[in-house]
């Protein structure tokens, strides 16, 4: 007998009982919506993640100023400014693999422009810091080392600060006034976008260093060259462990630390922190796709079970069948292709029903939700699966019927 | 293969209830040529269907040897048997035994789908064969919408469609009214006449009485076996049908 000689048969008796196979279909729907929807919820962490990760910047170690715990407790960023703009420098000299080393200050701000105020994080660093983080402008123009040379009182606006204070204007050329101090805004910087701490990278004000600390922030007291943080990027391909612990010593012999004596500062690989994070959320759709696939094998036994029902209803039929000719095969092809056909058309209508909910997670909830190709074959995949593992029970039971007993059968 | 269609040696055939064995068919040996028309008799209980299970390789016995069309068919496996069922023989049952909800050109077709017949030649000889049996016009009526001598002819041309050499049939008018069975038997003498065999489990004489050799059975045994002297013609029989023989 043909493969479409039996798919003939198992849609007819499908369809002889319509609403009991679209029942029975509908466990294996439920089961490969589900796992589709929790891998496209679960990808869709993952991208956004990933999309962070590349908001940051691939291959960064930052470098922060004061102790990594002062009686047990973790201080913030740069509450003691040991750092300096010379060990900037010297990084960027004495380590080739570094690209850029960028020194950096940072505080709170209050903004005004006109009759509007806001209050954002102003960043006060050299060119070098857009370069390490891939930031560019998308509007005007960013400022150099002539704009440092002299403290200039310019500002490049993040998104979030430039729609605030501007809505749709173009702010680039107008003056604000941040801490009371005139600023002219020269630039806008590109969409960021959220950080992996949730906060809005684009609410920022970014102006050169020299400026920040002597007309925003104040400089420190001890040394005027202190910076909070250096933002250090490696050339690609460098070994980011080796470079940790390159930097990590070099910056130790600069500020004499004697081996008894702590670190002065701390040095934190942010790509490793991204990629922790990246594995993490991976765990997470695994988690819900497993959780998802006991729905689709719960599916499975709804399809064994109709089967069996199935068989034992057509007891008489099987026998009239084998009474003309068929084989034990042809019968057990029969009942295993009825079980893949339920299982297969409910693992269809599943993907719709799948891409319909992981759309509609996605619109209303305001998750990103990414469809995954091979999350669907997955799933339609374990569905077929599912079918031939649960049709066959049935269908060997089917198929092992003697032709006078089953012609007999009341 | 010479003019034996059927070469039975011996046959027995033994079910065990529990430990008690009960010989349903005990030591039978009959031939039966190509062409024949035979009827098998007997009271209830007697092993008639028994010994047409054997005859169309429905079972195996368990003594004795089967020859049907020159081949030994007493030891071959489950699926060796489907296929000489598939090509030597074609059955009708009491009950019909027609796919529900399936249409009576589908039902007969079934027989051609495990024969490997391409779709469109068995819709062509399913219809074929259902005009043969008269009933061209009802192709597509489930048989819940046909009645019982309908239904037999439906199962009658599914039984024909694969050209077997052999029809048996157990009871096969024994749901039916007198003259719907006469009809029955008059197909059944149609195809016989061209060459086909025909073996007829049947309890009514009046029946039998259309085939042209009797066989009874007792108690497992065949205990007749003798050629009916003046086989009636059932398209006479019909042809001097009056309404007041029905009413009787
Ligand atoms: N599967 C079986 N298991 C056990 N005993 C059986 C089985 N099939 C038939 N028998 C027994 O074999 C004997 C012959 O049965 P069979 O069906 O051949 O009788 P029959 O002549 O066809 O009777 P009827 O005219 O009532 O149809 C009976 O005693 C019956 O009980
Ligand atoms: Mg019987």
């Amino acid at each position: 007998m043909t493969l479409a000689a039996s798919l003939r048969i198992a849609l007819a008796a499908l369809r002889l009982n319509l609403m009991r196979s679209v029942l029975t279909m509908l466990g294996i729907i439920i089961g490969v919506g589900s796992v589709i929807t929790m891998i496209a919820v679960g990808s869709g962490a993952e991208a956004r993640i990933a999309d962070q990760i590349n908001s940051l910047g691939s291959n960064l170690i930052v470098v922060v100023s004061g102790a990594i715990t002062s009686g047990g407790v973790r201080l913030g960023f740069g509450t003691q400014m040991t750092l300096s703009e010379e060990d900037a420098t010297a990084l960027q000299r004495e380590l080739p693999e570094i690209l850029v080393a960028a020194p950096g200050v940072r505080g709170s701000a209050q903004i005004i422009y006109g009759n509007l105020n806001w209050s954002t994080i102003v960043f006060g660093t050299t060119p070098d810091f857009l370069a390490a983080r891939d930031w560019g402008v998308a509007q005007g123009r960013p400022f150099g080392q002539a704009d440092i040379d002299r403290a200039a009182k310019v500002a490049l606006l993040g998104q979030t600060v430039a729609t605030t204070l501007f809505g749709g204007a173009d702010p680039v050329g107008q003056t604000i006034r941040i801490k009371k101090v005139p600023f002219t805004v020269i630039g806008v910087l590109d969409r960021k976008g959220q950080s992996m701490q949730g906060q809005d990278q684009d609410d920022t004000i970014v102006m050169p260093l020299s400026t920040a600390r002597n007309r925003v922030l104040g400089a420190s007291e001890v040394n005027r060259h202190a910076v909070a943080a250096i933002l250090v990027k490696m050339r690609e391909g460098a070994d980011m462990g080796a470079a940790e612990a390159q930097i990590h010593g070099l910056l130790r012999q600069r500020h004499h630390l004697q081996p008894a004596q702590d670190d002065d500062f701390w040095v934190r690989n942010l790509s490793e922190v991204a990629q922790a994070q990246e594995a993490s959320s991976r765990v997470l759709t695994l988690l819900l796709a497993a959780v998802a696939s006991v729905s689709l094998v719960v599916g499975g036994i709804g399809i064994m079970n109709i089967m069996l029902v199935s068989v034992t209803e057509r007891t008489r039929e099987i026998g009239l069948r084998l009474a003309v000719g068929a084989r034990s095969r042809d019968i057990l092809g029969q009942f295993l292709i009825e079980a893949l056909t339920l299982s297969l058309l409910g693992g269809l209508a599943g993907i719709a029903v799948g891409a319909a909910a992981s759309f509609t997670i996605g619109h209303w909830a305001h998750w990103q939700t990414q469809l995954r190709p091979e999350a669907v074959l997955l799933a339609v995949g374990f569905a077929a699966a599912v079918g031939v593992f649960f049709g066959f029970y049935p269908a060997r039971k089917a198929s092992r019927l003697q032709p006078i007993e089953a012609l007999r059968y009341e | 293969m010479g003019d034996r269609l059927i070469e039975i040696e011996h046959l027995g055939k033994e079910y065990r209830l529990g430990d008690v064995p009960l010989l349903a068919l005990n030591d039978v040996s009959v031939q039966v040529a190509r062409g024949e028309f035979v009827a098998v008799m007997g009271p209830s209980g007697s092993g008639k269907s028994t010994f047409m299970n054997l005859l169309g390789c429905l079972d195996s016995p368990t003594a004795g040897r089967y020859r049907l069309d020159g081949r030994d068919v007493s030891h071959l496996d489950g699926d060796a048997l489907a296929q000489v069922r598939g090509r030597l023989v074609g059955f009708v049952f009491q009950g019909f035994n027609l796919l529900p909800r399936t249409s009576a050109v589908e039902n007969v077709e079934l027989p051609l789908v495990y024969a490997g017949v391409p779709a469109a030649e068995r819709r062509r000889r399913a219809l074929a064969q259902l005009a043969e049996v008269g009933l061209a016009e009802r192709a597509l009526h489930h048989p819940s919408q046909l009645s019982g001598g309908q239904q037999q002819r439906v199962a009658i041309a599914r039984a024909l469609v694969n050209r077997p050499l052999l029809i048996l049939a157990d009871e096969p008018t024994g749901a039916l009214d007198s003259r719907t069975s006469i009809e029955i038997m008059a197909l059944f003498q149609t195809f016989n006449a061209r060459g086909i065999t025909v073996v007829l489990v049947t309890h009514e004489p009046d029946i039998a009485a259309y085939a042209r050799r009797t066989l009874r059975f007792r108690d497992g045994r065949l205990i007749d076996d003798r050629p009916v002297a003046a086989p009636r013609v059932a398209a006479e029989v019909l042809a001097a049908w009056r309404p007041a023989e029905e009413a009787a």
